[in-house]
């Protein structure tokens, strides 16, 4: 067949003229790459702070990667029992695991050891952080929304395995805090209907503490955990290349384009310059400022434990809601019930992390809407949704804040039974609130947006006229702003469907449909919709008439 | 500008000024506003001279960080004001390190935004999504694929494999079993038992009723902890067996769990949370109050140590004691009730 001759006839190619040409020739020969490798370099990313956060993420990532592999040469994840002959006096003599004993010889007898072990940790505090704040942005400018919904579930994964991976992270030293905090997570497994207590005696290989958890703890930390991230964070990259990135509306910006830089050279220099800004400044912090001081708490042990215990922050909500739920426990059939911490620990992070994963499909379906978006929502426009995050958002504080209530309480010598139940009481109260509120600011907002459309801005200059009046200038605001605010595309609520068809025949399907369309009213109601043309050429005019005879009413007084 | 004229003649895919999918107001780029470095040739040398900078000072860094490194005494401790004392060694190399970084990056950053093309570029997106065609071609090839495997017609093969797939992983769940033991009776049991001397938990010494002060606190183990105190696991028995011994006046007592659990107003509470297993360590003289700093869990030791405050569901379960012949602190017999937190079996 021809089309086999061709293949393995390789094509005439002329002779590479560079250096460079000649490494890319042997490649191309291989791989195919030119194309690929053209498009790659030519690729157009736009540009906005907030597309850092998510960069933020991904070069912690790797400072974790580069200072974990570095930690593991030197620790040694192991329960078995010795006595401390390392450099840090006060602790001379004490028994202790090995595990802590090398934490603590990575901290005093290795030079650089404490300052990898406080970028290791500092830069898992910025992961977690990074990729929570990267979550907020691309919620709340609706980034998740079609075709990029199966991003945003493996994104919701990333951040369930980086609470995991920073758990199992800090539990390794054996130091009293992080012992307490290991017993803390087996008494929640062991809570777990019908198999808790198996799971946790084989997970700890027996009760608690036990020898084996160290070791096993260690291989999910160095690798089940961080092998799931990488391929996943591998995908999600793929994906945001594919699919390209979001953008803000602006001037030139459409749905269907990308304005921005290119890779080669801009974002090479800005992406790749940016990577080592993170890395060097994780590095001064974590020179600078001392975190998680494993010498100071001690070794474990199961009978003691430090007043103040405290989760590293992304656990925080977590320790808060165990904290705020009222202690009920049943026994049904001669089993136990915990629901003081099922409820807190396993059923409220389900609920809240499956409505993250699922929100997508959910805006999707009250909304109706099955459209493509690349252009980014300001969060002002998507008014309910902004609500929602936001009343999300402030359930969640007020867990995190809750997780420090004994902290608060011994700060401003207040009662902890006091300042618990008043955050039991605002846990409740706070996010419909803040819901409420959020709306009405973005309504108003939305409001200002469309007055500076229609009359543009205060300019400051106030004018009196001879008749004693008082007015400020408005000038219309520029293409780049208009650009911006006119770029609020309208939405129409779903109607009601009839319950009954036109010949009077019960809809079988009505129930599911009215409820629907009601989600939808609700979602886009108190719609402001944006002035049209008319109304802007209107307004217009009307300005400049105001302003023409304002000056010349100027011109009167200046002349006399 | 644009990499590609939009098939519908608009540089920005418009149509009529509207975008063609959102049906918003295109507004035309902005044009191009030069920086200083694109039209001062002066300028655009200062700004080199500042990209060189940082990357020279970044190697500078490198070689302090060397120096730092060999010659910084790694036992001196250094005062920094607000900051807080901190090691000599590890403060050099850390922030010679950590400046050697971002000056690279800051010195690329600026080398960007200064000397590179600042234009924006337009790139036109792809349909991310296939033509009918070539759904209908894939669709046939998959539907050329199952009718070839015989998939659907073999109900024997397709039924007897998926039956072999899904019982693949009991293998894979089977072959974790030997993690650990059973939970058996561990959870209920614990290494208290009648006659036990109750001994202090860092010394292992024997405690005299008669020295308990009133308002006192000890924390206590089972005497025979120190028989195992070398073995293996011998922290799964002092995290079940560890308490509290209080001693109070025997008119502020209001109830115990059991009759005359206590000796002289002195009384044994198991020190280990019934919530989730920390050590309960706050204790309130005046209130005779016990505080799990982990929740919060409050019990009260003059009350059966009934749950007064916070998460815990179960009261703290008492030991009973007495004393010996010479007036030692010992158990009338074990707990009578599992220690710790609740579990699925406890009932």
């Amino acid at each position: 067949m021809s089309t086999t001759e061709e293949s393995i006839q390789a094509p005439a190619h002329a002779a590479p003229t560079t250096k460079g040409g000649a490494v890319g020739y042997y490649i191309d020969d291989r791989l195919a790459s030119a194309s690929f490798t053209k498009r790659l370099v030519d690729k157009v990313f736009p540009d906005h702070w907030s597309f850092m956060l998510g960069e933020v993420a991904l070069y912690s990532f790797i400072i974790l990667l580069l200072s974990g592999t570095y930690l593991t040469l030197f620790f040694n994840p192991s329960m078995t029992e010795v006595i401390y002959n390392g450099s840090y006096v006060p602790l001379k003599g004490v028994k202790m695991s090995e595990a802590y004993s090398s934490t603590l010889a990575i901290s005093f007898d290795v030079r650089g050891g404490l300052l990898m072990r406080q970028i290791h940790h500092w830069a898992a505090l910025f992961f977690t952080a990074a990729v929570s704040v990267h979550l907020l942005r691309v919620f709340f400018t609706g980034a998740f929304r079609k075709p990029r919904e199966i991003n945003w579930v493996i994104g919701t994964l990333l951040l369930v395995l980086a609470l995991l991976e920073g758990f199992s992270g800090y539990s390794l030293p054996d130091d009293l805090l992080s012992g307490t905090g290991l017993r803390i997570a087996q008494g929640i497994i062991q809570a777990i209907p019908l198999v808790g207590t198996y799971v946790a005696m084989f997970l700890f290989g027996g009760e608690f503490p036990g020898t084996d958890i160290m070791p096993r703890l260690y291989s999910i930390h160095i690798l089940l955990i961080p092998g799931i991230l990488l391929a996943l964070i591998t995908v999600h990259l793929i994906m945001v290349f594919y699919q390209k990135h979001t953008q803000f509306p602006g001037p030139g910006r459409t749905e269907s384009n990308v304005v921005g830089f290119r890779l080669f050279p801009i974002y090479m220099a800005k992406a790749g310059g940016f990577f080592f800004v993170v890395f060097g400044i994780t590095v001064l912090i974590a020179a600078l400022v001392t975190i998680n001081p494993v010498w100071l708490y001690g070794p474990y042990t199961p009978s003691q434990v430090t007043a103040g215990s405290q989760p590293d922050w992304y656990i925080g909500w977590l320790d808060g809601a165990v904290r705020l739920m009222p202690n009920l426990e049943s026994n049904l059939f001669g089993y136990t019930f915990s629901w003081n911490i099922l409820v807190p620990a396993l059923v409220i992070p389900g609920i809240m992390f499956t409505a993250l994963g699922l929100y997508p499909w959910i805006e999707a379906w009250a909304t109706g809407d099955k459209r493509e978006h690349h252009l980014l929502d300001r969060p002002r426009n998507a008014p309910t949704r902004t609500g929602l995050g936001v009343m999300a958002l402030s359930f969640y504080m007020i867990l995190v804040i809750s997780g420090g209530n004994d902290i608060i309480a011994s700060a401003f010598n207040l009662s902890i039974n006091q300042i618990t139940w008043t955050f039991r009481f605002l846990l409740f109260v706070i996010p419909p609130l803040a819901f409420v509120l959020t709306k009405r600011i973005c309504l108003g907002l939305q409001r200002r947006d469309n007055d500076k459309l229609l009359h543009g801005y205060e300019t400051g200059r106030i004018l009196r006229l001879p008749n004693g009046e008082f007015i400020e200038i408005h000038e219309p605001i520029g293409e780049a702003e208009k650009a911006k605010l006119l770029a609020k595309a309208d939405v129409v609520p779903m109607e009601l469907p009839s319950a009954v068809d036109a010949n009077g025949v019960r809809n079988p399907k009505a129930a599911k449909s009215i409820a629907r369309a009601k989600l939808s009213q609700w979602f886009y109601s108190d719609v402001i919709p944006t002035p049209t043309d008319e109304e802007m050429r209107a307004a217009a005019e009307h300005a400049a008439h105001e302003l023409h005879e304002a000056e010349s009413h100027l011109k009167e007084i200046s002349q006399h | 500008m644009n990499e590609l004229e939009h098939p519908t003649g608009d540089p920005y895919g418009a149509k009529d000024g509207k975008d063609l999918i959102s049906g918003i107001t295109v507004f035309p780029m902005e044009p191009h506003v030069p920086r200083k470095a694109d039209i001062d040739p002066k300028a655009a040398v200062r700004a080199e001279r500042q990209v060189a900078t940082m990357f020279g000072l970044s190697s500078l860094m490198i070689i302090l960080f060397i120096v730092a490194f060999i010659k910084v005494p790694a036992d001196q401790l250094i005062t920094i004001p607000v900051i807080g004392t901190l090691n000599a060694n590890h403060l050099a190399i850390g922030f010679t390190f950590g400046m050697a970084i971002l000056l690279i990056g800051l010195g690329a950053i600026h080398w960007a935004k200064k000397l590179m093309p600042d234009e924006e570029v337009i790139q036109e997106r792809h349909a991310l999504t296939s033509t009918n065609e070539e759904r209908a071609a894939v669709q046939s090839s998959l539907q050329r694929g199952a009718a070839e495997s015989g998939f659907r017609e073999r109900k024997i093969i397709r039924r007897s494999l998926l039956g072999a797939l899904a019982l693949f992983p009991v293998p894979l769940i089977v072959l974790l079993r030997d993690l650990g033991p059973l939970p058996g009776t561990r959870l209920r049991e614990t290494i208290w038992d009648k006659g036990i001397h109750l001994v202090t938990d860092a010394t292992y010494k024997k405690i005299k009723a008669s020295d308990i002060p009133l308002g006192g606190l000890i924390n206590a183990v089972p005497e025979n902890l120190m028989e195992i105190e070398h073995e293996e696991m011998n922290l799964n028995q002092r995290g079940k067996a560890s308490i509290i011994i209080v001693r109070m006046d025997p008119a502020d007592i209001v109830s115990q769990q059991g009759d005359a659990w206590d000796y002289q107003g002195i009384l044994a509470f198991s020190k280990i949370c019934t919530h989730l297993g920390c050590p309960t360590s706050l204790y309130q003289q005046r209130t005779h109050h016990l505080l799990c700093p982990c929740h919060q869990s409050t019990f009260d030791l003059s009350d059966s140590g009934n749950v007064v405050f916070g998460p815990a569901a179960r009261r703290m379960p008492q030991l009973a004691i007495t004393v010996d012949a010479e007036g030692y602190l010992i158990a009338q017999s074990g707990f009578n009730e599992p220690v710790g937190p609740s579990f699925w079996e406890r009932g």
